[in-house]
């Protein structure tokens, strides 16, 4: 009889045991899935950037490049105040364009491309203007979307 | 009976006797305990109706959690798939496994419902269960159509043109069926809107009634005989108690099928050959369609045929055709227990088994073909 | 007397009236009876191509004579008739009104009117005027003639894409170049360097052409001391760090041309990082050695040690990438970084010009970073790879224990 009963016992532990685990292994993952990563949401045509007005201000070309999708975009502060955000790949060979606060435009330093600031190729090489994007602020935050503001 | 030690059969017990006090279940709970399962030498196929609906539950739980971070809509769709199989923890797995079961539900489907049709399980008295079955399988199918669509990506933009293209081809209703299901002329973000509508609400909420009819049916009707035991004397039949015994061996093969589930999840996240479903680059409406479009492998043997028509047959349109002969195999397959008046004197038909083992034929070899050539 | 009276009214009221028609339909004699007697290929054929004909400007407004009539000889003796104009003779043949600033801004405002100038102070120039050399190029040579093309058109002999075929001509000739003892090699050099595969192979309008570098009118080789500013007009960062360097006066010092002197002129290929260092084929040791009592050599073995580790870093960061990728893990974000330490690794290359270990470390070492993160964050994934398949192999042992135990129990219901 207690032989039985502890057969039955080890059944019922193995059985129990791997179910109550296989239990587990489901909602592991499920719970750890249900708790957001640090980014939040998917980015999506619209960006926060993870700086402010003060830090454009204090960058020595005023301007700071962010990453908009697989894109990679420029935010300058012009002498107006106003923030402008373009798209910063060059359309002559794809190179970084970067601000140049002194002559008031963007500049492209692989072959000496220049743009305004709205985005219009003006000298060098560069066959097409740059695309620029839509700029909001709210509070201290800084959005860009594509599309027209 | 032998005394149970164990504190937590006391509970059950316990919870069991409160339940029943207050709803009466007692009568509900003998009367199931009275199902039983036939014995016999194809028993296994029995357990395939059962492995669709696990691969449906798993199919409910992973999609309502793809659903927290999901976002329909042209912009924003495929952004959030990848945000989901690159950033989410484990977002990787709910994603390989609802494609996975997705797909393996369809296939246990088809197996399921060729085993019952050899069987000739659907004749008297139960013509609505295989009739509500037939509704299940066509629901499904209309499931793996519309979630195929809800990445955005490449793959699934064009396979849904084509798809959705097809329904264009049916006389007079065509183009309301194209212009509907497209949520305009053309497969853009409305078309995403609306195949996730279809996908989350209103098809689990008809697979949900007509599911419940389906299982409701059985219980009440049972586990149908096989044809052999007409003459069988009733001492010879042998038959299993659904609860416990065949219920423990139906849990068994669920566990085991996620098993399956997982070990392909993990190792073939992006799927196997031939039935591959990565998520690969945005849809892009203006660039040019990739060289092979494909639909998915249980649309492939139709899709198959009907490339292998001619543009016309006696002045009319091979496609139509196409479409007119198939939607009729249709109706002759979901109407077979009206049809099969053999089964319903509990006899075999020669005719309906060779029908049956054309129509798999069929159905296989197309497939092969579609991925062939 | 009167029938005789109104006969001769009618008829000179007649004639009046309809000579201006005749004569409005007279446009060009010169046109129909040289296309007749011309071959297909002949100015007459080939002229209602040209800009000048499209402009509403004809025969005679260049040659001379007078279109109405259809008689050659009395076309010649038409006061003003200017024919054909000899080699020597064309350039001041179409000065008569290109440089003339007042016709010019009545038909094209825009086009400036000192190509004549220019064109004397171009070795072309000076050779026709000064030598009298008959086979140096005149206007004609470059810009054809009577189907003279708008620059902007690519069927024109003056469109970038066609100006080194255009130069060519003769240039590339070597028995026709033969008294003139210069190279002839120009052309080939050309097509086979970067500026010429960017231009003529992937059509690339903003890559230079003869005329960006030597000038179209005013044609000459760059001065060795102005090639830098010539260079400099895109180059201009490379440029500007060279003219901060030290070699800027040491190469002035040597009346050594700058950029030709490591880059050549024409066949300016593609430059890799085995140009710099202190070893074959780096040219750095020309002129440079260990004990020569300048930074030279230092400078150089140094840029070339921040250049290869930087290389090295990124190559390892990228086969763990791709590793990571090929195992099916999402790299989207890793590859955006490493397309960072590209741009690092293209300035770097950049400050060689500078000559300055001190600001091309530093950028080296910005690169560096980001590629080791790169190698980080692929190495994580490559780990979280391995971490799955660790986690299924717990599950699975789960799920068989409970497969046991449930076997177990469905064999003792039995």
């Amino acid at each position: 009889m207690p032989e039985e009963r502890t057969r039955r016992d080890f059944l019922g532990i193995i059985l129990g045991g791997g179910l109550i685990a296989t239990l587990g292994a489901t909602i592991y993952p499920i719970f750890k899935y249900l708790i957001p990563p640090p980014s939040g949401e998917a980015n999506v045509s619209q960006v926060k950037l993870p700086f402010k007005k003060a830090d454009i201000a204090a960058d020595p070309k005023k301007a700071k490049t962010f990453r908009f999708g697989r894109d990679l975009g420029i935010i300058v502060l012009l002498p107006s105040g106003e923030l402008r955000a373009l798209s910063a790949r060059c359309t002559h060979l794809d190179c970084t364009v970067q601000n140049k606060p002194d002559e008031g435009l963007l500049w492209c330093a692989c072959h000496n491309g220049k743009y305004s600031y709205d985005g219009r190729n003006i000298s060098g090489p560069p066959p097409k203007p740059l695309q620029v994007f839509a700029v909001n602020i709210v509070g201290e935050d800084i959005f860009v979307s594509k599309g027209k503001a | 009976m032998a005394e149970s030690t164990s504190r937590s059969s006391g509970a059950i017990k316990r919870a069991y006797r409160w339940v029943d006090r207050r709803f009466q279940i007692q009568a509900l709970v003998d009367y199931m305990s009275h199902k039983v399962v036939p014995v016999q030498k194809f028993s296994i196929w029995y357990y395939f109706g059962g492995i669709t609906l696990f691969l449906f539950i798993v199919q409910v739980v992973t999609g309502i959690l793809l659903l927290m971070y999901y976002r329909p809509g042209a912009d924003s769709a495929y952004e959030s798939v990848r945000f989901i199989v690159a950033e989410v923890s484990f977002g990787w797995l709910i994603r390989a496994l609802h494609s996975w079961s997705a797909n393996l539900m369809i296939f246990a489907a088809f197996i399921h419902m060729f085993s019952v049709y050899f069987e000739n399980a659907y004749r008297k008295p139960r013509e609505l269960t295989w009739l509500s079955g037939i509704a299940l399988l066509a629901l499904a199918l209309t499931f793996g159509f519309s979630g195929y669509l809800l990445p955005w990506n490449e793959l699934s933009f064009f396979a849904t043109r084509v798809g959705t293209g097809m329904a264009g081809a049916v006389p007079f209703l065509g183009k309301y069926l194209l212009v509907i299901m497209r949520g305009g002329e053309e497969v853009t973000g409305a078309t995403i809107e609306r195949f996730f509508g279809l996908h989350v609400a209103i098809l689990p909420a008809l697979f949900t009634v007509v599911l419940s009819a389906h299982l409701i049916f059985i219980q009440r009707q049972g586990m149908s005989e096989p044809l052999e035991w007409k003459e069988k004397p009733s001492g010879e039949k042998k038959y299993m108690k659904f609860f416990p015994h065949f219920l423990m061996r139906d849990l068994l093969v669920w566990l085991i099928v996620l098993n399956i589930l997982a070990v392909l999840a993990v190792f073939f996240p992006d799927g196997i050959g031939v039935v591959h479903w990565p998520l690969g680059v945005k849809a892009d409406p203006f660039s040019p369609p990739p060289p092979v479009i494909r639909p998915e492998w249980y649309f492939m043997f139709a899709f198959q045929a009907l490339k292998f028509l001619p543009a016309h047959i006696f002045s009319i349109e091979g496609e139509l055709v196409g479409i007119s002969v198939f939607t009729i195999g249709g109706l002759i397959w979901a109407f077979v227990p009206f049809i099969n008046r053999k089964s319903r004197i509990d006899e075999p038909s020669k005719l309906f088994m060779y029908f049956g083992m054309f129509v798999i034929l069929f159905i296989i070899v197309m497939t092969i073909l579609g991925y062939l050539l | 007397m009167t029938r005789r009276f109104w006969t001769i009214f009618l008829s000179g009221l007649l004639l009046t009236v309809l000579t201006p028609a005749i004569r409005a339909e007279e446009t060009n004699n010169c046109l129909t009876c040289h296309q007749q007697i011309e071959e297909e290929d002949g100015p007459a054929h080939k002229f209602p191509r040209d800009i000048h004909y499209q402009k509403g400007i004809f025969c005679v407004d260049c040659h001379g004579g007078d279109a109405s009539l259809d008689d050659m000889d009395a076309v010649r003796k038409v006061k003003g008739y200017r024919g054909a104009p000899s080699h020597l003779e064309v350039p001041e043949f179409c000065a008569r009104c290109h440089s003339d600033a007042t016709y010019m801004r009545n038909h094209n405002p825009s086009l400036p009117t000192d190509q004549l100038e220019k064109y004397k102070t171009s070795i072309h120039g000076k050779r026709l005027f000064g030598e009298k050399d008959t086979k140096v190029a005149n206007c004609i040579s470059c810009h054809s003639v009577h189907e003279i093309g708008d620059a902007k058109m690519p069927y024109s002999s003056t469109y970038p894409m066609n100006i080194p075929g255009t130069c060519g001509k003769c240039h590339a000739d070597s028995s026709y170049m033969a008294p003139y003892n210069i190279p002839t090699d120009q052309l080939d050099k050309y097509t086979r360097s970067v500026h010429g595969k960017a231009l003529l192979v992937k059509k690339d309008l903003g890559a230079p052409a003869c005329n960006s570098c030597h000038g179209n009118h005013g044609a000459a080789p760059p001065g060795v001391a102005s090639l830098s500013a010539v260079c400099g007009n895109c180059h201009a960062l490379q440029a500007d760090l060279f003219n901060a360097s030290p070699h800027e006066k040491a190469f002035a010092a040597n009346n050594y041309p700058m950029c030709e002197t490591c880059h050549s002129n024409h066949l300016i290929e593609h430059p890799t990082d085995s140009l710099v260092g202190t070893k074959p084929p780096a040219l750095c040791a020309n002129c440079h050695s260990d004990d020569d009592g300048t930074k030279g050599f230092a400078v150089a073995e140094g840029s070339l040690a921040s250049i290869e580790e930087l290389v090295q870093h990124r190559a390892v960061a990228d086969s763990l990438l791709l590793d990571a990728h090929d195992k099916g893990m999402m790299t989207t974000d890793e590859e955006f970084k490493l397309r960072e330490v590209d741009q690092d690794l293209i300035e770097t290359r950049t400050l060689v010009h500078s000559l300055d270990l001190t600001k091309l470390q530093p950028k080296a070492q910005e690169g560096l970073a980001k590629a080791d993160t790169v190698k980080v964050r692929s190495a994580g994934l490559i780990d979280e790879y391995y971490y799955r398949r660790k986690g299924l192999g717990l599950a699975t042992l789960f799920i068989t224990i409970a497969a046991i135990g449930l076997y177990l129990k469905i064999r003792k219901l039995r």
